[in-house]
C-alpha cells in the first residue's frame, strides 16, 4: 500500500447467511435435513404450487430470538414479513419471503478478537500473542426462506439445467453489518466469531461445505487525496461459502480497486454499482450485473402471514437461551481458570462440546492447568486422528479426572497415565485403577522403597558422598537400579526416599 | 313421477335421500343428463368426472342403506369453481397457464365437502384467475345467464351462480374476492354469500387478492347457504388468516323463526340513491324495505362517507397482490410453457409464457399491481390505498355501532349483455361498486334474489354484517323469504321436459 502515491482505507460490511437449526423449513412442515435426493424434500407450500399457503415455524422465530439477543440486537415487538419479488428459476413463487422494513432483530454488534497491531493490508503479525477486542457494529438481522439449488449439467453438451428445491423454505437468519470491517482478515474473523457463535447457540450447524454460512462482501476503498476523502464505488461480491474464499476474495477485489481506481479516477457515484461473484477455481471476482439504479424489488407486506408480536417472556427465555457464548467461555478459560489465551482459543475454536468436556473434568475434581495439557495434546489428537467429535471421545470427563488425580497424587507418572489413558480408550468400560492395574502398575508400599533405597545406597557409597558434597542430583543414579529391581517404584519416591536416608544417616 | 329434483333445495333433496324416496345414483344420473342437455348453452361446467360422482353416490346410497347416520350432505352433488384445487381432474383458473394443470391436493372447501358426504359434481368456469365481472375473460369461453343466453351469468364466479340457476346442482362453491360471488348471484337469481375474511380457510383457493379472497357458497336458498357453510366454516391451521373463533349452528340460525322484531337495517342512502342504479333495482329494493319495516324491522338510514372510493382502493390492493401471486406462473416448474422460438433464453422464456398464457385483463392487472407497487410509487398507490381500507373499514364499524345489518344493491343494474362491456374495464370495474366493500372491510355479505327485473331478469339485495355475524345475516335474509314466500325456480328453457 505504501508503495502508491495515495495511501487507501478498506472498508468492508459483510451480509451473512446463517442457515438455522430448526427441522422443518420456514413456513412448512417438509425436512431441512442436507443431501437427500433432489426434490424430496418438498410440498406444496415449498413448491410454489397454486393455491398452498405459508404458516411459520415458531422454531425459526425463537432461534433468530436467541441469536439476535447474543448479537446484542434490539428485538422487535412486533416483525412482519415481506415480499420480494423477482423471477429466478429457483424462486418458486416468484418472490422470497423475507423481512423489509421490521427486521426481527435491529442493532447490535460482535466484538471480535485481532492483532493489535493488525494493519489494514492484513499483514501476518502474530508475534504479540494477546488480542484486543474490536467491535463491529450491526445494521440489522431479518428472517427469510432461502431459494433452491439450480444444476446446470455442463456434460450434457446442451443447456440442460435442474432445479433441486429441497432448500426452497430453509429458514435463514440473514445478519448485516455496518462497513467496520477494515481489511480481509477481519472480515474472515468476523465471520469465524459469527459462526462460532451460532454454532455454541445451537442456532446453526455452522457446517460450510452445506453452506449453512454464505457470505456477500460489500467492498469500496477510502483514498485520501489532498486532505479529502475520495469513496471508489461499492462492489457486491456474491458467493463466498468459506473463510479462505471471503479472504481471498476481499484481498483479489481491493487490489483490483485500488488499480481501477488509479487507473480510471472514478469515484462512488461516478461508476455504476457492481455485483461480482467470486470463482474459486480462477481465484478472481467476475462481473455478474452493473446497474445506475438498485434492483427494484417491490416489496410489500406478504398478505398471506400475520405479523408476530414478540412477546416477554420470548425475549426473556431468548436472552437466557444466549448466555453461553464463545465470549463468556473464553472468560471463564482465561480469567478463572487461568489458561493461556492461546490454548483457551484453541479449546474455544473446538467447540462448546469440547469445553463443557474441560469444565466437567474440572468439576470432577482435576487441575485446570492439567486438563487443558492433556486435552490439547491427546485428546484433540485422538480426535483428529479418529475424525470424532468429543461426544464420541470413549474417556468420560469423571474417569479423566480419576486418572490425571492419580497423578498429582503419585499413583503413577505422567508415561504410566499416557499408557493407562490408551487402555480407557480402548476399553472404556476399564475403571482407572483397573486400566494401571492392568499395566502391572502396583502401587509400591513406602517401607517396601525404603528397604530397598537402603540397599542400594549400601551398594553406591559413592552416591552419598556426593550428596553430602551438595550434589543431589546424585541420586538420580540410583532410580535406573531401583527400577531394576521393582518396576513399579515410583521414580520421585525413590529420589526423595534415597535423600531423606542420606540425610539421617549424618 | 316425482316433482322433478332440482326444483327442490338441497335441504329438501337431503331429506328425499335420508328417507329413501330417492337413491344418490338416480340424483345424479338425472343431473347428469340434465348436464348433457343444458350445459352447452350456458357453458356453466368446464369439467366434471361422471365416474367419480357415481361411484360416490353408490357409496353413499349403500351407508344410508345400512341405517348409519350419514353427515348433512351425503349424497349431493355440488359444483366447484375451478380456482379451488381439487385432485379430481384439472384445477385451471379458467386460464391457458394451468389449462391442463393437476393439483396433487384438495383446497380445505373441497375436502370439508367430501367429508360432509357431498360429490364433487364438476368444476365451474369462471374469468380468467376470477379477474372480471362476466366470465368472458375464460380460457373456456364466457358462461351464460340461464335467464337470458345473451346476457352474462356475472362473475367471477360465473359458473358456480349459473350451474345453481339452471338447475344443474342444488349448490356450488365459488370465491369472492371483490364481489365475486354476490354478483353473480344477483345476475342469475340465486343466493350467494361471502363470509367473513378467515371463516373459510384459503388453503387451496388459487390467489387472486390474498388479503380479500374468501371462498362462499351459492345455492336456491338462504337455509342451503347456511347447510353448506356449516359443512366448510372453521379454523385451519394451514392458512394463518383463518379464525379460531368456533362455528355457530347456522341451520338452527336460519331455521328459528322468532321475528325480526326490533332488528335494525341499516339502509345505505348512497347507494339506493345513486344515479347510476338502475330503477327497477330501486324499486325492488325499496319494495324490500317496505317489507322489512312490515316486519317489525327498524330502518335506520347509514352513510358510508368512504365508500365512494372503495373502487379505487380496490383496484390497487388487488392488483398489487396479484402481480405477486402470479408470479410463480412461469413456466418453470408446472403450468403452460411457451413453445415460441424466440424463448431461448431464461427470461425470454418467462416474458412469452406469460404474453401467452395469460390473457389482457390478467396481465393489465398484474402491470397496475407491478407499476403500483414500484420504488417511488409504493406510497402514493400501495399505501395510500390500505390507509382508505382502514377509513372504509371503519366507515362499517361506525355503521354497525348502530344497526344489525346493512342493505343496498348487489350491482348497479341486472345482468348485461355478454359483449357490452368487456371492451371497456372501467365499466366493468365500476359493477364491484357496491360489493368490493365488503371485501376490503373482511366482512360477510349475502345476495338474495328479490322481485325480478325488467324482462323478467333476477335482482338482488346485499345484506352485510359484522365480522363473524354471518348466523345473524343469514336469519334477517331468511326472515324476508319467509315473508314473501319467496320460492325457487328455474328458468324455464331449464325446467324438466318430464315434469
Amino acid at each position: 500500500m505504501n508503495d502508491t502515491a495515495t495511501d487507501y482505507r478498506v472498508v468492508i460490511g459483510l451480509e451473512v447467511h446463517v442457515q438455522l437449526k430448526t427441522q422443518t423449513k420456514l413456513f412448512c412442515r417438509c425436512s431441512t435435513r442436507f443431501g437427500q435426493p433432489p426434490n424430496t424434500q418438498v410440498c406444496p407450500v415449498c413448491l410454489g404450487l397454486p393455491g398452498a399457503l405459508p404458516v411459520l415455524n415458531a422454531h425459526a422465530i425463537e432461534l433468530a430470538c436467541r441469536a439476535g439477543a447474543a448479537l446484542n440486537c434490539e428485538l422487535a415487538d412486533m416483525t412482519k414479513w415481506d415480499r420480494k419479488n423477482y423471477f429466478y428459476p429457483d424462486l418458486p413463487k416468484g418472490y422470497q419471503t423475507s423481512q423489509y422494513d421490521l427486521p426481527i432483530c435491529a442493532g447490535g454488534y460482535v466484538d471480535i478478537p485481532i492483532a493489535p497491531s493488525a494493519h489494514p493490508s492484513g499483514s501476518e503479525n502474530s508475534e504479540s500473542s494477546e488480542k484486543v477486542v474490536k467491535r463491529i457494529r450491526l445494521v440489522r438481522a431479518h428472517l427469510e426462506e432461502d431459494a433452491g439449488k439450480s444444476m446446470h449439467d455442463e456434460h450434457s453438451g446442451r443447456a440442460d439445467s435442474k432445479i433441486d428445491l429441497n432448500r426452497a423454505g430453509t429458514p435463514l437468519l440473514e445478519i448485516v453489518s455496518e462497513p467496520d470491517l477494515s481489511c480481509a482478515e477481519e472480515a474472515k474473523t468476523y465471520l469465524s466469531e459469527l459462526r462460532l457463535l451460532m454454532v455454541y447457540l445451537g442456532v446453526s450447524d455452522g457446517n460450510m461445505q452445506e453452506g449453512s454460512l454464505r457470505a456477500d462482501a460489500n467492498v469500496n476503498l477510502h483514498f485520501v487525496q489532498d486532505g479529502k476523502t475520495i469513496a471508489t464505488p461499492i462492489v457486491e461480491v456474491k458467493n463466498l461459502n468459506s473463510f479462505r474464499s471471503v479472504e481471498r476474495a476481499i484481498d483479489f477485489e481491493v487490489a483490483r480497486q485500488a488499480s481501477e481506481f488509479l487507473r480510471t479516477g472514478l469515484a462512488k457515484g461516478q461508476a455504476p454499482k457492481q455485483t461480482r461473484g467470486w470463482n474459486d477455481a480462477l481465484g478472481q471476482t467476475e462481473l455478474q450485473r452493473e446497474k445506475e439504479e438498485e434492483a427494484d424489488y417491490r416489496y410489500f407486506p406478504c398478505p398471506d402471514l400475520v405479523p408476530v408480536r414478540l412477546t416477554a417472556l420470548q425475549k426473556q427465555t431468548a436472552s437466557e437461551q444466549s448466555a453461553a457464548t464463545p465470549s463468556h467461555y473464553r472468560d471463564l478459560l482465561i480469567h478463572e481458570h487461568e489458561l493461556k489465551s492461546n490454548d483457551a482459543e484453541i479449546l474455544i475454536q473446538q467447540g462448546k462440546s469440547v469445553v463443557e468436556y474441560f469444565l466437567q473434568c474440572i468439576r470432577a475434581g482435576a487441575s485446570a492447568k492439567r486438563v487443558a495439557v492433556w486435552m490439547l495434546q491427546d485428546v484433540l489428537r485422538t480426535l483428529n486422528d479418529r475424525s470424532i467429535g468429543i461426544e464420541l471421545y470413549p474417556v468420560t470427563p469423571t474417569r479423566m479426572a480419576e486418572l490425571l488425580t492419580a497423578i498429582e497424587q503419585g499413583k503413577v507418572d505422567t508415561s504410566q497415565a499416557k499408557q493407562a489413558l490408551a487402555k480407557l480408550i480402548d476399553g472404556p468400560n476399564l475403571s482407572v485403577d483397573a486400566a494401571i492395574e492392568s499395566l502391572g502398575i502396583v502401587r509400591v508400599d513406602a517401607s517396601e522403597i525404603e528397604s530397598l533405597c537402603k540397599e542400594l545406597l549400601a551398594e553406591n557409597a559413592d552416591v552419598i558422598d556426593k550428596v553430602r558434597a551438595g550434589n543431589t542430583k546424585a541420586v538420580a543414579a540410583l532410580v535406573g537400579q531401583a527400577k531394576k529391581r521393582n518396576r513399579n517404584a515410583d521414580p520421585r519416591l525413590v529420589q526423595e526416599t534415597c535423600l531423606k536416608l542420606i540425610e539421617q544417616m549424618q | 313421477m316425482n316433482k322433478t329434483p332440482m326444483t327442490l333445495t338441497l335441504t329438501a333433496l337431503g331429506q328425499q335421500l335420508r328417507s329413501g324416496a330417492l337413491s344418490s345414483r338416480r340424483l345424479i344420473e338425472s343431473q347428469l343428463d340434465r348436464v348433457q342437455r343444458s350445459n352447452a348453452s350456458i357453458n356453466a361446467i368446464v369439467s366434471i368426472d361422471s365416474d367419480r360422482a357415481l361411484a360416490q353416490a353408490d357409496y353413499w346410497d349403500r351407508q344410508i342403506a345400512t341405517g348409519q347416520s350419514i353427515p348433512a350432505l351425503a349424497g349431493i352433488p355440488i359444483s366447484v369453481k375451478d380456482n379451488l384445487c381439487s385432485k379430481v381432474g384439472v384445477t385451471s383458473c379458467g386460464s391457458r397457464m394451468l389449462r391442463d394443470f393437476r393439483s396433487p391436493y384438495d383446497a380445505h372447501v373441497v375436502e370439508r365437502l367430501e367429508s360432509s358426504g357431498a360429490i364433487l359434481f364438476g368444476k365451474t368456469n369462471l374469468d380468467e384467475f376470477t379477474m372480471g365481472g362476466s366470465t368472458e375473460t375464460s380460457v373456456f369461453g364466457p358462461s351464460r345467464n340461464p335467464w337470458d343466453l345473451q346476457r352474462t351469468c356475472g362473475g367471477s364466479s360465473g359458473g358456480s351462480a349459473a350451474s345453481v340457476a339452471a338447475g344443474l346442482v342444488p349448490a356450488s362453491l365459488g370465491t369472492d374476492t371483490g364481489g365475486s360471488i354476490r354478483q353473480p348471484a344477483a345476475f342469475c337469481g340465486v343466493c350467494g354469500l361471502k363470509p367473513t375474511y378467515g371463516r373459510v380457510s384459503r388453503w387451496g383457493l388459487i390467489s387472486y387478492a390474498s388479503s380479500l379472497d374468501t371462498a362462499g357458497v351459492f345455492a336456491q336458498s338462504v337455509e342451503d347457504i347456511a347447510l353448506v357453510l356449516q359443512a366448510i366454516a372453521g379454523h385451519d391451521p394451514r392458512d394463518s388468516t383463518s379464525l379460531p373463533h368456533d362455528v355457530p349452528d347456522y341451520l338452527a340460525a336460519v331455521r328459528q323463526d322468532h321475528g325480526i322484531q326490533g332488528t335494525r337495517i341499516g339502509v345505505i342512502r348512497d347507494q339506493i340513491e345513486s344515479p347510476g342504479l338502475d330503477p327497477q333495482v330501486r324499486s325492488s329494493l325499496l319494495e324490500a324495505v317496505e317489507a322489512y319495516r312490515r316486519l317489525g324491522a327498524q330502518i335506520v338510514d347509514v352513510q358510508m362517507p368512504h365508500s365512494k372510493y372503495s373502487i379505487a382502493t380496490y383496484y390497487i390492493i388487488a392488483p398489487c397482490e396479484a402481480s405477486s401471486n402470479l408470479a410463480r406462473y412461469d413456466g418453470v416448474h408446472y403450468g403452460f410453457r411457451s413453445a415460441a422460438k424466440t424463448a431461448s433464453t431464461l427470461d425470454r422464456m418467462i416474458e412469452q409464457t406469460r404474453s401467452e398464457g395469460f390473457g389482457p385483463e390478467v396481465q393489465r392487472r398484474i402491470l397496475l399491481g407491478t407499476y403500483a407497487l414500484s420504488a417511488g410509487y409504493y406510497d402514493a398507490y400501495y399505501l395510500q390505498a390500505l390507509k382508505v381500507r382502514r377509513l372504509i373499514r371503519q366507515d362499517y364499524d361506525d355503521a354497525f355501532a348502530n344497526v344489525d345489518v346493512l342493505l343496498g344493491p348487489t350491482t348497479p343494474q341486472p345482468a348485461f349483455r355478454l359483449g357490452e362491456k368487456i371492451n371497456d374495464p372501467i365499466q366493468l370495474y365500476l359493477q364491484d361498486l357496491f360489493t368490493v366493500g365488503a371485501n376490503l372491510a373482511g366482512i360477510p355479505a349475502l345476495s338474495i334474489p328479490i322481485a325480478p327485473g325488467p324482462e323478467g331478469l333476477p335482482i338482488g339485495m346485499q345484506l352485510q354484517a359484522p365480522v363473524l355475524a354471518e348466523a345473524k345475516l343469514l336469519s334477517i335474509a331468511a326472515a324476508y323469504h319467509r315473508a314473501t314466500e319467496y320460492q325457487p325456480k328455474l328458468p324455464a328453457a331449464f325446467e324438466d321436459p318430464t315434469s
